[in-house]
């Protein structure tokens, strides 16, 4: 079934015998695998760890399955031991407030996906579909905005923020990207601009306001790249580490990355707690792990998607 | 809003024909790019103009910015660990990207020519459904010079053990790979969907004349797939020149300097030493080394145009 796809395509004289596979494939094949087992060995190493016992990894560091099984980690992690339990397993005795930073991730990285794709989806409608003086010129000028690296835009947002008062808020880490991406105005631009002419024309003999053609035919039509835009925004969002480490001083807006980098810090310097890291590490994985199993085909296409236009 | 009147005020430059029924939707188009405007005005466009005019003062957050003329220049060309950090991001760049191209091209064809399989194009991308965090989490780990699983496996085969993060001379190269095991399966999907586009009927034609996998690697694919080489090495380079989570939780930018790099030695300025003029003065040299990266790999690869077509 897999073989065959490339082979079936060739004309069935010429194809080679399907089970009989060239000495160049199976070399292809066990690269792939190789490959494959990079990829994936550090996700398993994260689970042996994290259920091992972190006093009996010394010892047993060469056992390939999980060292004195335990679920002492994850009870660190969570806070569910008292100080002294968790010292006496190798932990710091401080906890993970798991709950909060998961609110406040989901919560940044919905306001930033939701509000950047919706604000640049109507910015890329107004450069695209509607006639004014001067679109050119300022859609000429978002484009700029792309050269512009968001790392140099760090130091002075991050002065405005605190000058707003804003400094350890979510929407403190939201604001700045909440609003605009250039990237994305210029993506759905690209794609709006793709949309057969004749379908809004339609609509707007049939007496339908403009806006009402943004919303119920420009939107849904071009529903694969702003699906493609959601899940790349999400995952960027949910992934930075910098800005937010900026922003946030106290639990109340940090996202899961900077309180798995305070659990870090915190952890004994010599002889670190490594199966409760190894706990933590999981822990702030797992969220978006699960939305990638339960949206994988979705996430894999959108990727594809976004280097072709 | 005066800005973007004042923009507007600016003559048109259409870029197709005037459509056969004119209408001006300047209100609307107005309304539409309202949000999108705020943000790019107060979080990219200010920045970037306050960003410059910073570089040219002394400032602690604290107190006022001081204009001080070109004192942070001058400072700068006189630092060498301002020159250390140039040369090891450089480093850092050149070993991320040189590895990570050769191996995402590689899967990608394999994931072309081999399979369509879309699970296997999942397994690829899951570590980018992961932070740069949690990854450099795992790595710290395995990579541990006394119990992690990489050394064990190095002591096991009789070979030496490999202090990677704590030695001057693997730091980056470590660093680098850490960050390649997050990215290249995104990369390679990238390219994947580069290679899509090519049409089977070229492959066909080859394999009548006769010609291996190999050689139609090098005459036929390479060559079509200068277009979305050259974009893709475009987006990888800019973001590996911003390196910062995976140093910020492996090294902290040791031993010694070792691994202090361009980002992490602007945060440690900025957040640590409060010298937001000067760190702000270095952000400008990493914006000034991008735009010429930029502007040189546009002009070698010749981005815009295609092979097919």
């Amino acid at each position: 079934m897999t073989l065959g796809s490339t082979a079936s395509s060739t004309t069935d004289a010429e194809a080679r015998p399907r089970r009989r596979p060239s000495i160049g494939t199976v070399i292809a094949w066990a690269f792939m695998g190789l490959f494959l087992l990079w990829t994936l060995f550090p996700f398993y190493w994260m689970l042996r760890t994290a259920l091992s016992s972190n006093n009996a990894l010394y010892a047993g560091s060469n056992s390939w399955l999980p060292v004195d099984f335990t679920t002492s980690g994850f009870a660190r992690v969570f806070g569910w031991q008292t100080g002294e339990e968790a010292i006496a397993d190798g932990g710091s005795g401080q906890a993970i407030n798991f709950w909060l930073y998961l609110r406040n991730s989901i919560v940044v990285a919905l306001l930033v996906t939701l509000g950047q794709t919706f604000f640049s989806a109507m910015a890329a409608y107004a450069f695209s579909r509607l006639e004014w003086r001067g679109r050119n010129l300022v859609f000429g000028i978002f484009l700029a905005g792309m050269m512009v690296p968001t790392i140099f835009t760090y130091l002075p947002n991050f002065v405005l923020i605190k000058q707003l008062g804003l400094v350890d808020s979510l929407l403190g880490i939201a604001l700045p990207t909440m609003l605009m991406a250039p990237f994305a105005v210029f993506f759905l631009r690209q794609f709006f601009l793709n949309i057969p002419k004749e379908v809004e024309e339609a609509a707007l003999i049939d007496g339908a306001s403009k806006v009402r053609v943004f919303f119920t035919l420009i939107l849904p039509m071009s529903a694969p790249a702003v699906a493609t835009l959601l899940v790349l925004t999400f995952i960027t969002s949910w992934n930075d580490y910098f800005w937010p480490l900026m922003v946030s001083y106290t639990d109340e807006s940090r996202v899961l990355n900077v309180g798995l980098g305070v659990f870090k810090s915190q952890t004994p310097q010599t002889g670190p707690d490594w199966s409760g890291l190894m706990a933590a590490t999981l822990v702030a994985a797992l969220p978006m792990l699960i939305v990638f199993i339960a949206f994988a085909k979705r996430i894999v296409n959108s990727v594809g998607f976004s280097g072709i236009k | 809003m005066s800005v973007t009147e004042s923009v507007m005020a600016q003559p048109q430059a259409s870029d197709r024909p005037p459509p056969a029924r004119r209408r001006d939707d300047t209100r609307l188009a107005l309304l539409f790019i309202a949000p999108a405007t705020v943000g790019f005005l107060i979080f990219l466009g200010w920045p970037t103009v306050r960003g410059i005019w910073l570089s040219f003062t002394e400032f602690n957050l604290l107190t006022p910015a001081e204009f001080n003329g070109f004192d942070n220049y001058l400072r700068m060309v006189g630092d060498p660990i301002f020159w250390n950090a140039m040369g090891v991001t450089l480093l850092y760049v050149v070993i991320n990207i040189g590895l990570q191209t050769v191996v995402a091209l590689v899967v990608a064809v394999m994931m072309q020519r081999l399979t369509q399989s879309s699970l296997l194009r999942g397994l690829v991308l899951t570590p980018y459904l992961v932070s740069n965090v949690v990854a450099a989490m795992v790595f710290l780990w395995i990579l541990d010079t006394q119990l992690g699983v990489g050394n064990q496996v190095l002591a096991g085969l009789g070979l030496e053990r490999i202090p990677f993060l704590s030695d001057d001379a693997t730091v980056i190269p470590t660093i680098a790979v850490i960050n390649v095991w997050r990215h290249v399966g995104y990369t390679a999907l990238l390219i994947f969907a580069g290679l899509q586009a090519i049409p089977q009927t070229v492959y066909e034609a080859g394999k009548v004349d006769g010609a291996s996998e190999i050689k139609m690697f090098f005459s036929i694919t390479l060559p079509l797939l200068r277009p979305i080489m050259a974009l893709v090495l475009i987006m990888t380079i800019i973001g590996s020149f911003q390196v910062f989570d995976t140093v910020a939780v492996t090294t902290e930018g040791g031993p010694v300097n070792s691994s202090r790099v361009l980002q992490f030695y602007i945060y440690d300025m900025a957040f640590g030493r409060f010298q937001f003029g000067y760190a702000s003065a270095l952000a400008v040299g990493l914006l000034v080394v991008l735009l010429v990266v930029t502007l040189v790999q546009y002009k070698l690869t010749r981005a815009g145009s295609s092979d097919l077509g």
